[in-house]
């Protein structure tokens, strides 16, 4: 059995129209896997928009994944962040808890404890911004499915590399 | 630089002839109407105008193929962009540059369900190496002088270019292709020296080497080829090619060992799974050549050149990759090994090539001579290559046992000879695609080797051929039968012919005379070289309606899930070999 790993790479690419659907289609019409991307602009002056795409698959998978990556025109770079070393990987959830009574009294004790922050409150509901790996977000989610959650947003994992190396 | 302000259509018109473009296949309709309009008005380009725009774009693929220039395409909106669709996905898989042009409703109306609309970038993504929406008369410019670029470099590939109508009429200023630089796409073309000296190296210890030619010779060029001949000379190695790269080792070369794959050589497969050292040269491992993967030449070292480095390590790892040009890799390497690679171990090679002498002279190809009353389509194509060899001829095919028929035994001596659908497999390919060479090279024999149910698909361009008065010859090899479709289901489904006999073929013949051109039948092995004869003395398009023995297999056939030494040499094999449950499923 070959290994699935999962690689987060991220991708410089010309904010041009249609450059998302070209990374989307590029991905389900060759049947890989996405477990999150997300996309912005993120240099105004030249128009480069960086793509965040967390994927798995076998290394031979992931190693086509890159090269199909490359030779898309409006890609200039890609990085292999899970390959190049240490790395900071983020996402954000806005979780949505209604209710009343202790269940919610509850919520709130455990958003403390994963330093979740509350952005909106009514007498029956919270909404809680959390922002951090992806699994601490799962577990926060996990914890709170009994306490009354009813909906989720979540932002997909942006990423960068530690150290002072630019892409 | 003031530029003097054209209309966007001139803009089209001089952005081509800056490009050197001289021949536009193309389709009239409304929303490219403005572009007819200034066509009309100049002398510098030509337009072909064919009868459906899937054939405009295989005739830009055959001009393409047959001169190493981009091939153009001109077609309007919705269904004319729609119908250029397979020549598109065609040229994506064979590698092919081509620019297509294809008319929009005007830039306000895009989203609308306008008439004649049709998301073309959208539909074209993935079967275009890249494409272009112009929304700005101001970008026109350097969009096409980029989609020409990015057609021709690197892996070259298909671009649509999707123009608005109001974007035609609109005034804009003029850019020409020098002051053009693409933001970020260069390919790379160099490869790295150290791998370079590590191939020489791998190479001059090779015991058992084989070098597999592909489409990527024929895509770098004559001197690529060149150097591939002279690189396969020096070391002494068999050599053999895929489909795509047939002629880029001239066929006559005592060491060409015939095409590899499902129909290739008893000779170059075996080599294929014997070798020690195999050297990829522009060639991409497609299922057609390597069989089942987990038995593809298990014992040797791979060697990989490719300018694309998707096509590494994709289906089979291999050992060394070099990224870069065939050309210049070839160059590298022929400078550096130039002592070293001739001095191989020479009783190890001469053993080699025993091995290889034996396999040679099982004489796989080999087919029932003796019929007197039926003719094998395997004579027929002998008895064409005979009479063409040493005329400056250009062979293109549709696709099925012909064009497989056609691969084995007509040979190649030179690159860019050799037209045919191979990734996509797309009946109906072979009559355009001769019309695209014929334009390229008026004065050239140009030979569509076709299949009686192909040649159908695309049999309106006998129009296009009778416009342009253009020599085409057609060689049906009629067996009445989708040939390769029964032969699988001969092999796979217990011989239940399902739908694969065409019933009601048209007479060929008069299918000529309608369309202006001469036709003839032949069924009696004794009058095929005359007719073969009065083919090629016809100075106008002919249609040679063979009537071949309809029973015919192709073999040698490595069947889907099979190994390359698990080969069905002929009708004896069949039964014997049975076809897996795994190969079943695969086509
Ligand atoms: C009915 C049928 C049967 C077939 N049977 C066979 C068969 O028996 N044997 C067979 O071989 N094929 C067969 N084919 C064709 C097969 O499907 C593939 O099209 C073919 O094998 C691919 O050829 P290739 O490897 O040369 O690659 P191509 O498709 O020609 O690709 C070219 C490769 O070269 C690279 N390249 C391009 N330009 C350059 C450059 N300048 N420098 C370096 N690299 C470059 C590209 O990146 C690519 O990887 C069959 C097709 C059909 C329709
Ligand atoms: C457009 C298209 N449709 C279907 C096929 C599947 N197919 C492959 S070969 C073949 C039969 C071709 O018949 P013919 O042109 O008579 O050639 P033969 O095999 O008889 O030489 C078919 C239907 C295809 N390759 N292309
Ligand atoms: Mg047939």
């Amino acid at each position: 059995m070959v290994e699935i790993e999962r690689h987060t790479i991220a991708v410089l690419v010309d904010n041009e129209p249609g450059v998302l659907a070209r990374v989307i289609g590029l991905f389900s019409g060759r049947g890989y896997n996405i477990e999150s991307l997300t996309v912005a602009e993120v240099d105004r002056a030249n128009g480069l928009s960086r793509i965040t795409i967390v994927t798995t698959g076998t290394p031979m998978i992931i190693e086509q994944i890159k090269a199909q990556l490359s030779r898309l025109v409006p890609v200039h770079k890609i990085r292999d962040l899970t390959d190049e070393g240490p790395f900071v990987e983020r996402e954000m959830a806005l979780i949505k808890i209604a209710g009343k009574g202790d269940a919610r009294i509850e919520s709130l004790r455990l958003a403390d404890i994963f330093r979740a922050r509350v952005v909106d409150s009514t007498t029956e509901s919270f909404v809680f911004e959390m922002t951090g790996s992806s699994e601490k977000l799962n577990a926060f989610i996990n914890l709170m499915e009994p306490l009354g959650l009813v909906e989720i947003s979540r932002t997909g994992a942006v990423a960068i590399s530690r150290g002072a190396a630019s892409f | 630089m003031a530029a003097e302000p054209l209309s966007g259509a001139d803009i089209v018109i001089k952005a081509l002839v800056d490009q050197g473009v001289d021949v536009v296949f193309g389709y009239p309709g409304g929303a490219v109407l403005p572009i007819y309009d200034s066509l009309f008005k100049q002398n510098s380009l030509r337009h072909i105008l064919v009868r459906h725009e899937q054939g405009a774009v295989h005739a830009a693929e055959g001009y393409a193929r047959s001169t190493g220039r981009v091939g153009v395409v001109l077609v309007t909106s919705g269904p004319g962009a729609t119908n250029a669709v397979t020549g598109l996905t065609d040229a994506l898989m064979d590698s092919v540059p081509v620019v297509c042009l294809t008319g929009q409703v005007p830039t306000h109306l895009i989203g609308n369900d306008a008439f004649q609309e049709a998301d073309t970038t959208g539909i074209t993504r993935p079967c275009t190496k890249h494409n272009y929406l112009v929304k700005d008369v101001r970008e026109l410019a350097r969009m096409l002088h980029e989609a020409f670029y990015v057609a021709k470099s690197g892996r070259p590939g298909p671009v649509v270019v999707d123009l608005p109508k109001d974007v035609l009429f609109a005034p804009g200023p003029y850019t020409p292709p020098e002051e053009v630089r693409h933001k970020s796409y260069r390919p790379q073309l160099r490869p790295d020296p150290v791998r370079i000296s590590q191939a020489v190296e791998m190479i001059a210890r090779a015991k058992r080497p084989l070098f597999y030619g592909g489409g990527g010779l024929i895509n770098s060029g004559p001197e690529a080829c060149a150097r591939f001949a002279e690189l396969v000379r020096l070391t002494d190695a068999p050599c053999t090619l895929t489909l795509m790269g047939l002629g880029a080792l001239p066929a006559s070369d005592p060491h060409f060992l015939g095409m590899v794959g499902m129909h290739g050589t008893y000779e170059a497969n075996l080599a294929m799974h014997g070798c020690d050292l195999m050297v990829a040269v522009g060639s991409r491992f497609d299922d057609r050549v390597t069989g089942r993967l987990n038995a593809f030449s298990p014992g040797s070292k791979k060697i990989h050149i490719d300018i694309d480095p998707s096509s590494i390590n994709k289906n089979v790892r291999v050992d060394l990759p070099i990224i870069g040009d065939v050309g210049e890799a070839l160059s590298a390497i022929l400078a550096e090994g130039a002592a070293s690679l001739h001095c191989a171990d020479s009783a190890a090679r001469s053993e080699w090539w025993r091995a290889i002498d034996k396999w040679r002279a099982r004489d796989c190809l080999r087919y029932d001579r003796g019929r007197r009353d039926l003719i094998k389509p395997q004579y027929a194509i002998e008895r064409l290559y005979e009479f063409t060899r040493d005329r400056d001829v250009y062979i293109t095919t549709e696709v099925g046992q012909h064009q497989m028929w056609a691969a084995q035994f007509f040979k190649f001596d030179e690159p860019n000879r050799w037209m045919t659908s191979g990734g996509l497999g797309t009946m109906g390919y072979g009559l355009p695609a001769a019309m695209g060479v014929q334009i390229a090279h008026p004065e050239a024999l140009v030979i569509d080797i076709a299949g009686e149910a192909s040649v159908l698909m695309n049999i309106q361009e006998m129009s296009t051929i009778a416009q342009y008065r253009l020599p085409v010859k057609v060689f049906i090899l009629n067996n009445q039968y989708m040939g390769m479709v029964r032969q699988w289901q001969e092999l796979l489904h217990g011989g239940r012919y399902s739908e694969s006999y065409t019933a009601a073929l048209p007479d060929f013949v008069k299918l000529a005379d309608a369309f202006g051109a001469v036709g003839r039948r032949v069924e009696d092995p004794a009058k095929l070289d005359d007719a073969i004869r009065e083919m090629l003395d016809t100075h106008s398009a002919f249609i040679l309606d063979v009537a071949v023995d309809p029973a015919e297999n192709c073999f040698p056939m490595i069947p889907s899930g099979a190994a390359h030494n698990e080969m069905l040499l002929g009708p004896e094999d069949e039964a014997e070999k049975p076809v897996s449950e795994e190969g079943m499923v695969l086509v």
